[in-house]
């Protein structure tokens, strides 16, 4: 098992700021050809990793959003009884060609792709508890069988998988054992700067500041019932840019606070702990 | 080299095995560490923590193999004034740090050591005064404060992955449980009853073929209804006195039953001790229902589950209240208000946990006339969940199917 290191090592791209943690792990994956699975608070980024990483490798991305409807076989291929029904009935095309009527879904799309890609499994969490359990064999061996047809579909190039999950359910112990994993923490102050600096760069500073001082004070509200996370106060410093707010300060009178806060309870709560009227707690 | 580690770390509860152990070794074969304990730190805990929750174990078992120092407590002891003493002769040290450590007069810095000794209570972390790990205190462990005096702990190039893994910043995401989640989640699984209900917007291939066939190969296209869950559950939960030492279980029942998809509708409320008349919405005991209320709202064919230890004195069940909960020497029991409810609910059952030995006497007995009484645990939520599908409330759902 003499494995040459693998030459490419990700080390972030120019809009997306890695921790070592995060880049060991995803040199891991690489080098061991395991999926990764990314977990963490929602809007810490775990979608945009797979972006990332294929930006920062030159692969394609190939995104296989999971629903909560959504099957293991869908991943693989979908056969299109309905379509081949309809062309026997009205004699379009030919239906012997059973092959014609077999729809690779985004696995099977990254399997038989010629070059190597990034495949990013998308909150596998929504699925059915068994979701992850029937992708075990297709992902440890990178091959699936076509009943219909008989064809093996076997990847040329192990794609770069990449797996998020937020925490809704409980994922299998056989799916964890075969993931590298890792946990995305909610970033500090400096590296929130950093990300701040990047996607807002010239920000006048006083701004900066005050808005990241706001930020960690509402995440710092215990009776919130959704933090607001990283990629809401980028959302809500452009808003604030784009109309021109130069000086905030924590109050009940927060501008364009729906832009962080997206439960009504919160903006409840926020007015009543920072509002003047302070309502005794009930 | 590592497999020590291993066994610290399933003595200290990760599950890591064989599998580990190679992908670990494949890892460091590649170079992956970068020949760096930071690298090592980072990649092993890729591969071998498996879930955020175990990452606070991974930590301490990192820190108390690579380090070697007591993790439970910071002993002040003469132990930490040696290491003044023999500060100056660290082999380790460049001879830059030598020479900043020279600056410092070996008296001045021992009479300020003790002296902060004293005023110190606790063990701390971070910060720029007291002794502790990861400041810039000069006294202290892994800071940097290269001027000073290192409290315990082993060399200087282990410090960057040692602080981190010292911080201990996963410790709210332990999750040290007898009913682990998932395995609450499969038990509720089985609750689920499906039925086909609303537009028939689905293509049903067997039907369609069985009916083109029928019609001598005239296309004949049959749609039905999607299927979709049908179970409809109201969970109640006593909170406060007693069950405060169950409260972390009892709250994973009521996330995992919450995140369950497969529930068409699902109820939660709160009482304490017993019900009296009313079932609030909050475990402050705020808003939410009377019992009345509730039998209106809801059909027979829900499934009640009551959850709480149903431990109270003789006397607590027999309190007579009025519906919203206030004392009324004309209303019910407390007893006929939980009657009522099991009367109301074809199915309903009572998850205990306390231990089933303590289950033949007291308050418990009463109310497990009642309602059926399961265990609060695996087997337990496995049985309760199967006395719910049993039976009469089959028919509605599975009849249509």
């Amino acid at each position: 098992m003499s494995q040459a290191p693998t030459p490419v090592r990700f080390k972030g791209t120019d809009t997306y700021l890695t921790h070592e943690s995060l880049q060991a792990a995803v040199n891991c994956a690489l080098t061991l050809q395991r999926p990764l699975l990314v977990k963490g608070e929602p809007g810490t980024g775990k979608t945009l990793l797979a972006e990332a990483i294929a930006e920062a490798l030159g692969h394609r991305l190939i995104t296989w959003h999971v629903k909560s409807t959504t099957r293991a076989q869908d991943g693989l291929y979908v056969y299109d009884t309905v379509q081949r029904l309809y062309d026997s009935r009205f004699g379009d095309g030919d239906v012997r060609d059973i092959r014609k009527y077999i729809r690779q879904g985004p696995l099977g799309e990254a399997f038989s792709s010629p070059e190597r890609v990034v495949l990013l499994i998308d909150e596998v969490d929504k699925a059915d508890l068994e979701f992850p359990n029937d992708l075990l064999h297709e992902l440890d061996r990178m091959r699936f069988r076509v009943t219909e047809t008989g064809d093996e579909v076997a990847a040329k190039h192990r794609p770069v998988v990449v797996i998020t999950s937020n925490n809704e359910k409980e994922l299998p112990d056989a799916f964890l054992r075969r993931c590298v994993f890792h946990f995305i923490d909610f970033p500090d102050a400096d590296l929130m700067r950093r990300i701040v600096d990047v996607h807002h760069p010239g920000l006048d500073r006083a701004l900066a500041e005050q808005a990241l001082k706001v930020f960690y004070e509402l995440r710092s509200l215990s009776r919130l019932r959704k933090k607001p996370s990283t990629s809401e106060l980028i959302d809500w410093i452009s808003v604030l840019k784009a109309q021109g707010v130069h000086d905030i300060k924590l109050d009940e009178q927060l501008p364009f606070l729906g832009a962080l806060l997206k439960k009504e309870q919160d903006l409840v709560s926020v007015a009543e702990a920072f509002g003047r009227g302070r309502r005794p707690r009930a | 080299m590592f497999l020590p580690f291993f066994y610290e770390l399933r003595r200290r509860g990760l599950k890591v095995g064989a599998q580990e152990a190679l992908a670990l070794a494949g890892a460091l074969r590649a170079g992956l560490h970068d020949s760096h304990l930071d690298g090592f730190y980072h990649v092993a805990r890729a591969l071998l923590v498996h879930s955020e929750t175990q990452l606070d174990a991974f930590d301490q078992a990192f820190l108390a193999h690579f380090q070697g120092v007591e993790t439970a407590s910071l002993e002040l002891t003469q132990e930490l004034l040696s290491w003044l003493e023999e500060a100056r002769e660290r082999p380790d040290l460049s001879p830059e740090e030598v020479a900043l450590l020279e600056q410092l007069d070996p008296e001045e810095l021992r009479r300020l050591f003790e002296e902060r000794l004293r005023e110190q209570k606790e063990r701390h972390d971070g910060g720029n005064r007291w002794v502790g790990t990861g400041g810039t205190s000069p006294f202290g462990n892994n800071g940097f404060g290269r001027e000073g005096i290192r409290v315990g702990g082993a060399g200087g190039k282990q410090g960057r992955a040692l602080m981190q893994a010292g911080a201990r910043k996963y410790l709210g995401y332990r999750d040290d449980l007898i009913l682990d989640t998932r395995q609450m989640a499969v038990a509720l699984r089985k609750l689920r009853a499906f039925a086909r209900d609303g537009a028939p917007d689905e293509l049903d291939v067997e039907e369609s073929i069985a009916a083109t066939a029928r019609n001598a190969g005239e296309l004949e296209v049959v749609t039905r209804p999607p299927r979709r869950p049908n179970t409809r559950v109201v969970l109640a939960m006593d909170v406060g006195g007693s069950m405060d030492p169950y409260a972390a279980l009892v709250s994973r029942l009521f996330s995992v039953a919450s995140q369950a998809t497969h529930f068409k509708e699902l109820r939660t409320y709160y009482f304490h001790n017993c019900v009296y008349g009313k079932l609030y919405a909050t475990p402050q005991l705020t808003g939410g229902l009377t019992v009345p209320e509730l039998v209106a709202q809801v059909g027979r064919h829900h499934k009640l589950v009551m959850v709480g230890d149903a431990s109270m004195a003789p006397y607590e069940l027999g309190i007579r209240t009025d519906a919203n909960g206030h004392y009324k020497a004309d209303g019910q029991e407390g007893l006929t208000w939980l009657m009522q409810l099991a009367q109301h609910f074809e199915r309903n059952v009572w998850l205990n946990p306390e231990p089933m030995g303590t289950w033949r006497s007291g308050s418990i007995a009463v109310i497990a006339r009642v309602f059926p009484m399961f265990a609060l645990t695996v087997e337990g939520l496995g049985e309760a969940v199967t006395h719910l599908t049993r039976g009469r409330t089959v028919r509605g759902a599975a009849a249509r199917r």
